[in-house]
């Protein structure tokens, strides 16, 4: 029968895959996605919970999450639109106007 | 037979995401990232949460990977051409910070397994879409209202960041 550990644990690995994509990778675009596997990881976790304790407030938060991160997209990638428009580059290591 | 389909969506899910990360080109790790949501989705359905099973298809899979698929699209980018060519020191810190927080996740799974909780007796019964959408509409009413002022808010920001010309005066 199943146990909460192995959700658990699938979600403590996608966690850490999506925070080594975010710390390896230059795209901004693709760093957004690794982003979207982090609070994807984070969802799986609440819902085992909450599956798991027969209480549904958790899935609820898991919906609201869904709610955040639609917007967070549609904001996100509007930025890198825009920064795109302005420099034609979406590398991240590139972007340094407001780095001193 | 529940444990080997868990089984077979975990390996599916890893190794789509493992996919996210090591792609050289944008348009495959987002295809990737669809795999990775669709297998999440199943996972969910294991967890008898058949709501947000759909709504992670509906939302996730559909609206945001198409919008972000768009963006690639309109973005033009060209593949990487390098991505683990050369040893860097950030590459060895993404890979033991990763490491290290696995290993500290797994850690404190394994100190508080004897109380993490078994298989509730109403799980069968909790994610159905009655029962989400009652205690959205009673006891998150406030929240879920809330929800759609986020959305606009975000769709007008993103339109105010994202447009051509901005209007002086």
């Amino acid at each position: 029968m199943l146990e909460i550990d192995w959700f658990l644990g699938l979600s403590a690995i996608m966690f850490s895959i999506g925070i080594i994509g975010v710390l390896i990778r230059r795209n901004a675009i693709v760093i957004f996605m690794c982003v979207e596997l982090m609070l994807n990881a984070v969802n799986l976790s609440l819902v085992s919970f909450s599956s798991f304790h027969g209480n549904i407030d958790g899935q609820i938060l898991v919906f609201f999450a869904l709610a955040v991160a639609a917007a967070e997209a549609v904001v996100g990638l509007a930025i890198i639109i825009a920064i795109f428009r302005n420099n034609l580059i979406v590398d991240v290591s590139e972007i340094n106007l407001l780095r001193w | 037979m529940i444990v080997y389909l868990f089984i077979l969506l975990a390996v599916l899910a890893i190794a789509s995401a493992l996919g996210v990360v090591m792609n050289k080109n944008v348009v495959n790790s987002a295809l990737f990232l669809v795999v990775n949501l669709v297998s999440l989705a199943g996972i969910y359905l294991l967890l008898n949460a058949q709501f947000l099973a759909v709504i992670q298809i509906l939302v996730y899979a559909g609206a945001i990977m198409v919008l972000f698929l768009f963006v690639i699209m309109l973005l033009n980018v060209e593949d990487e051409e390098q991505l683990f060519d050369k040893f860097r020191v950030k590459y060895f810190l993404a890979f033991t910070l990763g490491a290290a927080m696995v290993a500290q996740i797994f850690y404190s799974i394994a100190g508080v397994a004897d109380v993490l909780p078994e298989i509730s007796a109403n799980m069968a019964t909790i994610g159905t879409v009655e029962a989400v959408g009652d205690v959205l509409f009673t006891k998150y009413l406030l929240p879920f209202e809330m929800t759609a002022i986020l959305l606009t808010a975000a769709v007008v920001g993103a339109l105010m960041v994202a447009q051509y010309k901005i209007k002086k005066g």
